[in-house]
């Protein structure tokens, strides 16, 4: 218990903020009315986000050691354990989740107008499940919220998705099943190899052999790497996205992508860190690829959905290009370009959910003049284009400083290399913007079903442009959440005294 | 030196986005008013930089920090000399160029004129934004948003051409910002800790020791990342923007972008690497290699151009590169040289793309061969270009003379018959592009225009004035360089 400081609001925060939506959904099991079905979904994740406010204020920067925890005995005889925390790796995504959550409700209220009820009950279920995975501190508790997240999902782009939406469902479930089956049997060897715990700061302290490591870790990438996803298992992502309903697309880009890059820093470098050493080259040459790769199929789209979900592989490639740099800065700017890309993605395919509302299309040949048919839509969309491109003084610029200050310490070529990715980043997007936002249209059938934004559709905007900027001139503040969390991880990796440099990650995969 | 900690700084990037609101919510239906706001924020805009004169010629700069980053990254202002010598420029001309704007949309009856004149606003603040940097991070932002704003402008007449150029002048822009200067910025960061600037370069002692070729390619992505300075071979954007509106290309292509362009140049010159460093790395020398190549080929190109703001386009490229050159020698009468150059380049450039403006307004007139015979029924416009044009090429009594001097003695310091063989030949090649223009215009006598034949050619004076003003000050910084040249002493000392 000595990494862990105990709950000490008067309240369990964490269980609440994790199973608040699991009471809603249950609520609106017994709704039958559409109207009273939306505003207890709504009701409940803002309540969710009320209850969770205590968790940022009451949160000890100085400290890298989990808090809030709660601790119960649940399977005594395997030693397992419901065990909920936070640190500073983990608390933003908390937050992150709760957020996005609200957004997923508001996004759906006019355009979901089927089986309204499993809708919002999916949704609320995966509420749960994310915020679980972001909190559980007991590695068998991780796995179920992991896998829990699944079904809803699967049910989400199955049922509520566009034309292709059986086939994504499908590869969706298929590529994530087949990493966290190879997830599950590592999670079996670790309590056997950590001794008979699944709590994650117990097995940490342990120093498991090398080659165990690399099995282990190996066993854990796959699970982590398709959720990311990395390069060369992105594949069911474009699909998943692109068909999802918007509030499905704004989850699995917000958050699920996320849990895979949070999977690394939660699991695979604190618990194997001679094996995070090996193959930190690869995985920064894959991480590298994934930007550059990614940021030319992007260009290449014709669907605007499809384009983001694109985009998205690039700029996760950043986000394990920081984190694998495996310094102070690329991580934290790693950590702080996940929420960013939460943000900024998310608030895109809510733009993106908007428009097609109104045209029922996603062509982006179809498009044209937004500018004059939408100025308010224009305004947001043009902020959001902005950040997604790394303008300073916006969130994203900041994680992109970083990952870059973090890669270039670790490999002058291949910082030097990413940066073509931000290059075309900066060029797809705003082809994009040119091409919707101001290229001029004959295309009158379009521009007749065009109306601006209402007030709930500002409103859902609302938090995420303060995100933006909020981020964009106070970075220091998310990033003091992290820094000594931070700090802590990368201490394992230097206990040895060895200084990781690119040279002897390549001899070490060589040998 | 002296800091005062003061909010004007920020004051004059604000005015003139709160003058950008009042346009927009103006309107067409209000124009006179509309136009009031323009000139009124460029007014105050003057005197709020006009009013921190006398403390920076004292030696003193004046600061502001907005927001607090990340160690070492703030949004942070700082009026110092050289910042207040672009700035005062700037803001002086913006109210000449919105009175020649008035003249010049409403002759042509031009659309969108609320947009052109809300647009002006904000490019105007960005370039203060840009003036009055503490840092990198903060000028990166206020440079970047430079560019954003210009388009729309550049864009303005929404067909064909216009929308080619304006992509042309945006990939160059934002493609070589993207590329060179992000990871410029990063380097720096990691090699410094710090984006702040300060006289004499910011890199420590060991990183100078330890990587003296880094430094050096560092340098030239920034020269290449700061795209506005138009370095061949990343030049290409000035003449593509040339399809602006004339005010546009007068004051954004002769004055505040590409001055933001050899300005952001300046500013990495003196106040992130230092005279010394770049000595000592020898660095300075491929840059006075690649100035002196664009000086002369863009010159050459000029030469070739019949259409009259293509040849003052490319003659910008090459005047922006007695800038970089003067800054280059990084001899005293050199660095002068180079940084009175902004100003004095900034007045006779102006006069000379209003007079084209003027010229097409009245006459519909935009090649040189048309020309003949038009100093007759446009005399105010055609001495104030005949005085523009002088000064390009640098005949005594006009600012140009000035900057030609310093620029020979600073060739002269640095013993490089190189550079003052390139000097001597470019001013050849100034008078060899100028020369005709004035002689044709005073001298041949010009056929008759069938289509305009009862037409008569008439000058707006609402163009007229601002663009003779320009001329005179022109002659009066060619009479009485010291001001700015204290300036310039101040900005190397």
């Amino acid at each position: 218990m000595e990494d862990m400081i105990l709950n000490n609001l008067s309240y369990p925060v964490l269980s609440i903020t994790i199973f608040l939506p699991l009471a809603g959904a249950l609520i609106i099991l017994l709704l039958r009315n559409a109207g009273a079905i939306r505003w207890t979904a709504f009701l409940t994740t803002t309540a969710t986000l009320i209850v969770s406010l205590p968790l940022y204020i009451h949160f000890d920067k100085t400290t890298y050691k989990m808090q809030f925890v709660e601790s119960y005995p649940w399977i005594p005889e395997w030693n397992l354990n419901y065990t909920v925390g936070v640190d500073g790796i983990s608390i933003l995504f908390v937050f992150l989740s709760t957020l996005i959550s609200i957004l997923c409700v508001l996004v759906s209220w006019k355009s979901i107008q089927e089986k309204i009820k499993l809708f919002y009950m999916a949704i609320l279920l995966i509420q749960t499940a994310m915020t679980g995975v972001f909190a559980a501190v007991d590695l068998f508790l991780f796995y179920i919220f992991w896998e829990a997240m699944l079904i809803p999902m699967f049910l989400l782009i199955g049922i509520w998705g566009s034309s292709n939406r059986v086939y994504a469902a499908v590869k969706f479930v298929l590529f994530t099943l087949a990493g966290s089956v190879l997830m599950l049997v590592g999670i079996i060897a670790l309590y056997h190899a950590g001794g008979k715990t699944f709590n994650i700061l117990e097995l940490a302290r342990v120093h498991y052999p090398f080659d165990l490591q690399i099995w282990l870790f190996l066993a854990f990438f796959a699970a982590f790497a398709v959720k990311v996803p990395m390069f060369p298992v992105h594949t069911w992502l474009p699909d998943a996205h692109t068909e999802a309903p918007t509030a499905g697309s704004v989850i699995l880009a917000g958050i699920l992508l996320k849990m895979g890059a949070y999977g690394f820093l939660r699991l695979s470098m604190p618990l194997f860190p001679d094996a995070v050493k090996t193959f930190f080259i690869p995985m920064l040459i894959l991480s590298v690829i994934a930007i550059i790769y990614g940021a030319f199929v992007t260009m290449m789209q014709k669907d605007i959905k499809r384009l983001i979900a694109y985009s998205s592989v690039s700029h996760m490639g950043f986000v394990t290009l920081g984190i694998f740099s495996l310094n102070q800065t690329g991580m934290e700017g790693g950590i702080l370009q996940m929420i960013n890309h939460g943000i900024v993605t998310g608030a895109l395919f809510m733009c993106i959910g908007i428009v097609y509302e109104r045209t029922h299309t996603r062509l982006i040949e179809d498009y044209g003049g937004l500018a004059r048919a939408m100025p308010i839509f224009t305004v947001f969309f043009t902020i959001f284009v902005l950040a997604g491109s790394g303008f300073p003084g916006m969130n994203y610029f900041i994680g992109e400083f970083l990952i870059l200050s973090g890669a270039f310490k670790t490999s002058m070529l291949l910082g030097a290399v990413s940066i073509l990715g931000i290059v075309l980043g900066a060029a797809y997007m705003s082809w994009l913007y040119y091409r919707i936002v101001l290229k001029k249209t004959n295309n009158a059938e379009m521009t007749d079903k065009l109306y601006d934004m209402n007030a709930r559709e500002i409103l859902m905007f609302a938090p995420l442009i303060i995100l933006v900027f909020y981020i964009g001139v106070q970075p220091h503040v998310p990033l003091s959440y992290m820094q000594v969390s931070v700090e802590h991880l990368l201490e394992r990796f230097n206990a040895g005294g060895q200084e990781i440099t690119a040279v002897k990650g390549i001899v070490e995969v060589l040998k | 030196m002296e800091n005062i900690i003061s909010i004007t700084p920020l004051l004059t990037v604000l005015v003139s986005v709160a003058a950008a609101f009042l346009i927009i919510l103006t309107g067409q239906k209000r124009q006179n008013l509309r136009e009031f706001w323009s000139i009124a924020a460029g007014v105050v805009k003057f005197l709020l930089v006009a009013s921190m004169v006398p403390a920076v010629l004292d030696g003193k700069t004046i600061e502001y920090t907005l927001f607090h980053l990340m160690p070492g990254i703030d949004i942070k202002f700082r009026a110092d000399a050289l910042g207040v010598l672009f700035a005062l420029g700037a803001s002086f001309l913006w109210i000449v160029t919105t009175f020649y704007s008035i003249g010049y949309m409403r002759s042509l009856n031009e659309h969108a004129q609320t947009r052109y004149f809300a647009c002006f606003a904000i490019s105007l603040s960005a370039t203060m934004g840009v003036a009055f940097s503490a840092n990198l991070f903060t000028m990166f932002l206020f440079y970047e948003a430079l560019t954003l704003i210009t388009y729309p402008l550049v864009a303005h007449k929404e067909n064909a051409e216009a929308r080619a150029g304006a992509r042309k002048y945006a990939i160059y822009l934002l493609g070589a910002a993207k590329a060179f200067l992000v990871a410029a910025i990063v380097l720096t960061y990691n090699l410094t800790g710090t984006l702040e600037f300060s006289k004499g370069g910011i890199f420590p002692d060991a990183v100078k020791a330890a990587h003296p070729i880094l430094l050096g390619v560092l340098f030239l992505m920034y020269l290449y990342g700061f795209a506005k300075c138009a370095v061949m071979p990343l030049h290409g954007w000035l003449p593509a923007a040339m399809v602006a509106p004339t005010p546009v290309s007068a004051l954004l292509h002769a004055v505040a972008v590409v001055k933001t362009g050899v300005f952001t140049v300046l500013r990495v010159v003196f106040f992130v690497f230092g005279i010394d460093l770049l000595k000592g790395i020898g660095i300075n020398n491929a840059v006075i290699f690649l100035a002196s190549f664009t000086l002369i080929t863009a010159s050459v190109i000029a030469l070739s151009r019949d259409n009259l703001k293509a040849r003052l386009a490319y003659s910008t490229v090459s005047q922006l590169s007695y800038i970089i050159l003067g800054a280059a020698l990084l001899t005293t009468s050199g660095m002068i040289g180079g940084i009175i150059h902004i100003t004095n380049h900034a007045f006779a450039k102006i006069t000379l793309f209003f007079c084209a403006g003027s010229i097409y307004v009245s006459a519909h007139k935009t090649e040189i061969s048309q020309l003949s015979g038009i100093g007759k029924k446009m005399p105010w416009t055609m001495t104030a270009f005949a005085i523009g044009a002088l000064g390009m090429i640098g005949v005594p009594s006009v600012g140009g003379f000035i900057t030609k001097w310093y620029l020979l003695l600073g060739a002269l310091e640095r013993e490089s018959f190189a550079v003052l063989f390139v000097l001597l030949t470019s001013t050849l090649l100034n008078a060899a592009y100028f020369a005709p223009i004035i002689y044709k215009a005073f001298f041949e006598k010009g056929q008759e225009d069938h289509h305009h034949h009862h037409e008569e050619i008439k000058e707006n004076p609402m163009m007229v004035a601002p663009l003779f003003l320009c001329a005179v000050i022109s002659v009066v910084l060619g009479l009485y360089p010291d001001f700015i040249v204290n300036f310039a002493n101040l900005i190397i000392k």
